[in-house]
Parts: C-alpha cells; sequence; structure tokens
C-alpha cells in the first residue's frame, strides 16, 4: 500500500524527457522510500565521522593537524562527530526496528532465508566461487539473486561496524558512567577497535564498496539505483537473473513497476553520490599518504 | 688595621697629592673637579711600589703628566698617530665616566715616569687588575681570556664590554654593563655572523634570547630582577658549559637557575632527575633540556607545554610511542592543549616512579590524579592504561590479541576483496573491450540502463 502511494507521488514528479516519454522503459522498484532515506542518512553521518575522526587516527600525518583546524578545532570537531554518531545510531535502531516490525507485526519470516534475506546461504559461497571462475574465463557468470554474496559481506561488515564501533564510540564517550561497571582497561580495547574497525570500515566502504557500486566498468560512473530506488528492468535480469525470473514468474515486475525515476531524482541522486564518492577517495588519498610518510 | 687598610690609606693621602699637584698645575683641573671617592671605592691600589710618598717623589722623580697635559693633545683630537689617524679622549666622557677622578697615568702607568713629550705611539697596555685584581682573575679563567691566549682577535677583553675612557658604573642606567643594556653588549659579538664565525661561537642564542620569557622580561616589561646573560653566565668567569667549572655546566644548571628559580630547583633536586643527575648521571635531563637555555618559553602557553612532549619523548621512547596510541596522545598531537600531557599526570619537576607514594601516578594517588580532568574517576576508571602497548602481550593480554585479530581481520579483508576487485575489474574490461570489437564501435554500458546492449550471459 505505502509502495503503491509513493510511486504515485514519483509519477506525479515525472518531467518526461522526449527520449524518457517516447520508449517508456519498465523500472523496478529495489528499496523503498525508507531504505533510501536511512543510506543517505548514513552515508552523510559516516563520511562525517570518517572526516571528524581521521585526523585523530592519524594525527601523525602531515595533513592531521591543518585538517583538524581547518574543521573548526578539535573540540568542534568532537561535537560534529558525537551529533554524527548519534544520527547513525538513529539509522542503525531505525533498521533493525523495522526489521523487527516486519517479523513481529507483519509475520514476514522472509528476512531469515530465502532470497530477501541477508543471512548468508549456501548458493552464496557457490556464486563466490563461480564469480572467482568467471573471472578467470572459467565458467559462465553465477545466476545472481536479489541480494549477493559481495553485498551481503557489505551489509553485514557494517552491521557489526556499527555494533563495535559504536558500542566503543560510547564507551569512550562516557567513560566515566561505563567505568561504575566495567574495569577501566576495556578503554583500552576500545579505543583501539574503534579506531581499527573505523580503519576498516572507511577503507571498506570507500574502495572495495565504492568500486562494486560505481566504479568498475559495468557501473560507471554510478549505481542510480541507491538513489533513485528503482533499476530497469533489463539491468536487474543482467544482474540478478534469479530475482528476475522468479518476479516474472509471481508477477512481481507488475507489482514493483516503478516507471522510469524522475530528471530530478537523477540529478540530485548525482550530484549527492559523486560528492560522497570525491569525498571517499579523497579521504583514502589522506590515508595512504599517512601510511606511507609513517 | 688590616693590610687592605693601610695601603687604602697610602692611597688615600697619594691621591690627595695627585690632585693637589693637579690644581697647582695651569688649564682645566679634570681630576679635581670630582670628589675623592677614589681610595674609598677601590682600596687596594696601585701597588705599593708605583705609590711613593708625595714628598719622596717631589724630589726623586720628574712630575708625571697632568690630565690637563695630555688632554691638552688628546682633548680635541690633534694628537695623531703616525698613519694621520687622530687618538682622542673626550675631555667630557671622561669626566663624567666612574674613572674620572684618577689621572691618565693611573691606567697609562708607563707615562708616569717622566717620560720625553710627544711619547711613542706604542704604550703599554693598560692593566684593569692592577684595581681589578679579583675580575681580571676571574676573566682569565674564561672562555674569552682562553681564546685570546689562543691567538684569537675577536675574543672579548675588558674593553669590550666595559668601554675605555667612559666607563660608568654598572648602576648607571646608560652603563654598557647596567643590567638592562648586558645583553645588547654581549649581542654586539654575539649577534654579529662574523665574529660567530671567526670566533668558533656555536650558534647566534641572541635572538631566541630577545624572544624567551627572560629577554622580553628584560626589553618589554623592564624588570631588572629578570636574568640577564650574565646571571646565568656570570660577568667574568664566563665558561663553556661544557667545561665542568661553568655556571652553565650539567651539573650546574639547576644550582644556577635555581638562584631565582629556589622553589622549582628544589623540587627538582627531590625528583627522579634530579637524583638521578646528582649521582652524576649526565644522561638525566637539567632545566634547560626541557625549557632550552635561550629561548625559554612561558610554561602556561599551549604552545610550550605541546611541544614538551616530544622532549620528554626524546628519552621515554617507549612511553610517547604509547601516549600516542591513546585519545590523549592524539589530540595533543593535533596541536590542542584541552587534554592530558606527560605534566598532567607525572608532575612537572618533582617526577617521581609510580612505586613512591608521593608520585602522582602513584595507585593511591591515581583516582586524584585523573579526576583533575576526570571528576567521577573511580577505582575501575583509573585501571584504563595511559601508556598500553599493543605490541606487549605481558602487560596486557587482552590488548595484544585484539590487536593481532584486528590487524588479521583488516590484512584478511582488504587481501581477499582487493584481489577480487582487481579480478572483476580486469573480466570486466576484458567483456567490454571483447564486446566493443564484435560491435565493431564504442558500446556505452549505460545502454544497459535503456534496456540494450548488456543483456545476455558474458562469457
Amino acid at each position: 500500500m505505502a509502495e503503491t502511494a509513493e510511486r504515485e507521488t514519483e509519477a506525479a514528479d515525472v518531467q518526461p524527457r522526449p527520449a524518457a516519454a517516447a520508449v517508456q522503459v519498465r523500472h523496478v522498484r529495489r528499496f523503498d522510500r525508507a531504505d533510501r532515506y536511512l543510506h543517505f542518512l548514513m552515508m552523510c553521518s559516516f563520511l562525517g565521522l570518517a572526516a571528524t575522526g581521521l585526523p585523530l587516527l592519524f594525527s601523525e600525518a602531515p595533513w592531521a593537524k591543518a585538517w583538524a583546524h581547518a574543521l573548526g578545532g578539535f573540540e568542534f570537531g568532537g561535537t560534529v562527530h558525537r551529533i554524527l554518531a548519534v544520527t547513525l545510531i538513529g539509522v542503525f535502531v531505525t533498521h533493525v526496528g523495522r526489521l523487527l516490525h516486519r517479523v513481529i507485526v507483519k509475520k514476514d519470516y522472509s528476512i531469515f532465508w530465502g532470497p530477501s534475506s541477508m543471512v548468508p546461504q549456501p548458493r552464496d559461497i557457490a556464486d563466490l566461487f563461480g564469480h572467482f571462475k568467471w573471472f578467470v574465463g572459467a565458467g559462465p557468470r553465477p545466476i545472481f539473486d536479489r541480494f549477493t554474496y559481495w553485498e551481503k559481506f557489505d551489509y553485514w561488515a557494517v552491521f557489526w561496524g556499527m555494533a563495535i564501533i559504536g558500542g566503543s564510540g560510547l564507551m569512550l564517550w562516557f567513560p566515566e558512567q561505563f567505568a561504575r561497571v566495567l574495569p577501566g582497561w576495556l578503554f583500552n580495547i576500545a579505543l583501539l577497535v574503534h579506531g581499527e574497525e573505523a580503519l576498516l570500515a572507511v577503507g571498506f566502504i570507500f574502495t572495495i564498496h565504492f568500486f562494486n557500486g560505481h566504479i568498475r566498468p559495468e557501473k560507471f560512473p554510478m549505481d542510480m539505483v541507491i538513489f533513485t530506488g528503482s533499476l530497469p528492468e533489463a539491468e536487474l535480469r543482467h544482474e540478478r537473473p534469479a530475482e528476475h525470473e522468479r518476479l516474472r514468474r509471481t508477477g512481481g515486475l507488475d507489482r514493483l513497476n516503478a516507471g522510469p525515476p524522475s530528471h530530478r531524482a537523477l540529478v540530485v541522486g548525482r550530484f549527492v553520490g559523486t560528492s560522497a564518492v570525491i569525498v571517499g577517495l579523497t579521504l583514502v588519498v589522506l590515508i595512504m599518504y599517512a601510511f606511507l610518510t609513517r | 688595621m688590616s693590610t687592605r687598610g693601610v695601603i687604602g690609606t697610602g692611597v688615600a693621602i697619594w691621591a690627595l697629592a695627585l690632585s693637589l699637584s693637579v690644581r697647582a698645575h695651569p688649564g682645566p683641573a679634570i681630576a679635581a673637579a670630582a670628589p675623592h671617592p677614589v681610595a674609598k671605592t677601590r682600596p687596594a691600589v696601585p701597588p705599593a711600589s708605583v705609590a711613593p710618598k708625595p714628598a719622596e717623589r717631589a724630589k726623586t722623580e720628574p712630575i708625571p703628566p697632568s690630565n690637563a697635559d695630555c688632554l691638552a693633545c688628546h682633548g680635541d683630537g690633534s694628537a695623531v698617530r703616525a698613519d694621520g689617524r687622530p687618538v682622542v679622549v673626550k675631555p667630557e666622557a671622561f669626566e663624567h665616566s666612574v674613572h674620572g677622578p684618577l689621572s691618565c697615568v693611573d691606567c697609562h702607568q708607563d707615562l708616569a715616569k717622566g717620560i720625553e713629550f710627544p711619547h711613542p705611539e706604542k704604550l703599554a697596555k693598560v692593566d684593569c687588575s692592577t684595581c681589578h685584581p679579583d675580575s681580571v682573575a676571574k676573566y682569565k679563567e674564561g672562555v674569552h681570556a682562553r681564546e685570546r691566549a689562543k691567538g684569537s682577535i675577536e675574543a672579548a677583553r675588558c674593553v669590550d664590554c666595559h668601554g675605555m675612557h667612559d666607563i660608568k658604573p654598572k648602576s648607571d642606567p646608560e652603563s654598557r654593563t647596567y643590567h638592562l643594556n648586558i645583553a645588547a653588549t654581549c649581542t654586539k659579538c654575539h649577534g654579529d655572523a662574523d665574529v660567530i664565525r671567526k670566533g668558533g661561537i656555536p650558534s647566534d642564542v641572541t635572538k631566541l634570547f630577545a624572544d624567551s620569557i627572560h629577554g622580553l622580561a628584560l626589553s618589554k616589561s623592564g624588570l631588572v630582577v629578570a636574568p640577564t646573560c650574565s646571571d646565568c653566565h656570570s660577568a667574568h668567569d664566563v665558561r663553556r658549559r661544557d667545561d665542568p667549572n661553568s655556571h652553565v655546566s650539567k651539573m650546574h644548571v639547576p644550582a644556577t637557575c635555581g638562584r631565582c628559580h629556589e622553589g622549582i630547583s628544589n623540587q627538582f633536586n627531590a625528583g627522579a632527575h634530579g637524583m638521578a643527575l646528582a649521582k652524576g648521571n649526565t644522561g638525566a635531563p637539567t632545566c634547560q633540556t626541557c625549557h632550552t637555555a635561550h629561548g625559554i618559553q612561558r610554561a602556561e602557553t599551549a604552545s610550550w607545554q605541546l611541544s614538551v612532549i616530544g622532549q620528554c619523548g626524546t628519552c621515554h621512547l617507549d612511553r610517547i610511542a604509547t601516549f600516542r596510541d591513546t585519545f590523549h596522545g592524539q589530540v595533543t598531537n593535533l596541536g590542542f592543549r584541552t587534554v592530558a600531557s606527560c605534566a598532567d599526570c607525572h608532575g612537572a619537576h618533582e617526577m617521581l616512579p609510580a612505586s613512591d607514594p608521593r608520585s602522582p601516578i602513584s595507585k593511591a594517588r591515581l583516582v586524584a590524579t585523573c579526576g583533575k580532568c576526570h571528576p567521577n574517576a573511580s577505582e575501575n576508571f583509573v585501571k584504563y592504561d595511559p601508556h598500553a602497548d599493543k605490541h606487549r602481550r605481558a602487560g596486557n593480554p587482552v590488548l595484544y590479541f585484539t590487536a593481532r585479530f584486528m590487524t588479521i581481520l583488516l590484512a584478511g579483508v582488504f587481501g581477499f576483496f582487493g584481489l577480487h576487485t582487481t579480478m572483476w575489474f580486469m573480466k570486466e574490461l576484458h567483456v567490454r573491450r571483447a564486446r566493443r570489437r564484435r560491435a565493431g564501435e564504442p558500446v556505452a554500458v549505460h545502454g544497459a540502463r535503456s534496456g540494450e546492449g548488456t543483456d545476455g550471459r558474458d562469457r
């Protein structure tokens, strides 16, 4: 029901371009509006957290001092870091709340197993090996379903990362309160994992995730699906044949037909996505520089 | 009456006779114009041998030239050297100098013995030790005299610091050796690049001193209690810092600084650094190790407090490394002073090991020490190790294994996905090139977006 309403709103937004009007390409909805907003909030807060946290982690790098001062000093940077941290924790809690709602209220158990689940399944291992075989030309491209093994890795990396970084970050934010119940040496652990996990997350998102989503030749310069919510049917058929086939069989292609994204959605999506990639890659360069000059 | 007193009386009589003789002489009576403190201020000399009783001298010796005699030629510059350069003594300047009451021949003693005039161009060197034996003896021990003895012509002599005929007492604000003028007097040579080079002076410290807390206290605040060069280096017994008897030698620095900073030197001497130094450990730091010798900055400034962390780190290498792993170390490294640096926990001068119950980092005082910044610090809280070493298994095994795990995790993830991504990239490039060859024209990847081109299975 919500999806229908959303589709209608977006249809009204459409500023039909001549080409789009001439060839009505069927677009299939992949992410609903809430998912996209959560991703947007997560993306912004993550970039901000990385930008305000990295100078501390690489405090000896030649750029760190100037960067920290440019960000408005350590106190201001710290305040921004905490505001964004609360935002990201909010995103995390909202996401978990939505999952619980699906399970408890809607009695939708598909998140635990099957094609709509993020839980790793035997098929993912087969796909991983199949994908490597395809890389070296020793087999066909695996027939991927709704969520691929690398997407599941992304998801769980972020999930685990948010728990670890968020938890350790809260400990470091309120050390005196946590010390009422926890021994002080745990702060040493918290400090270590907060930085190392952050480095893992930042490094992974700004290289591997960017590559998978935007930089590899098939996707360059940008996969718009996370911003527009839908993708052309042909792209779905090419990338996720199993899901396309299932949707075709069950009438999902019509149910999820979104129509082409509006011009505005594309412009905004490209701008947001490009900005994020530029900021992220800049941070990666700074990290590399810090490692090389260490 | 002491010997000194006897001699002093002799001098007084002699000086009185001298002034009478000057008065008797035609011409300006320079020496007599001044009152007569000479005997009191310089009791020791001239030696009895050159101070014959007036009656005796009148009979046996020629009358020495009076100041008026000398100034007749030297007062207006009519006396010239062989090369034509005049030898001038400004009568006014000499008259107002501390030596004004003396006669010329008191210093130029070789002219006292009835010499033919005009006298030879080369006279005997004036010997200041005749009247100032203690100062000259100290000077002879110092670096200036030693360098002179080695043939240096740059090293300072008496006149280089004090002047020649216009010497004023050091209490006179116009004197070169007045407290507020000493730095400028030393800077004349020690701030001169030419002298520094030729004289083998290690470096120009005058600018550092001028900008230091001591230098600014003198020049900006006009504090006569602020130290100038001679307060640390002494006035005459100036020695190199590697000379064990130097006031600024490593072992003597705490005492030298302690002459003003007595409370601090007491703390320092009671601390680990001071005790190590007292035991003869020359590796131990002294005041200038942390504060520098000449460019001493206000200890309250954030910039100095941050820079001193690096100073501690020059000896405590492992401690600085682990400090930099922590939030305290990172924030201070970025140039912000709001978090703890070394001295906040360890104290500044009375450094004591944690095993000493007086130490701020001793077990008993840790809660209070951390509590300075973390008001609700508890026994649990202070179990945090501000110098935890993630590389040492023995110190904090959980931290050690966590660090190992994280390293393996990061290496594993980036290694695997680095490979995965590279292979994927190569494959897609290959597929695109193959498709382009088949089509005979460039194929837009975004063709997929409009529902054409990339459909189908790529092999």
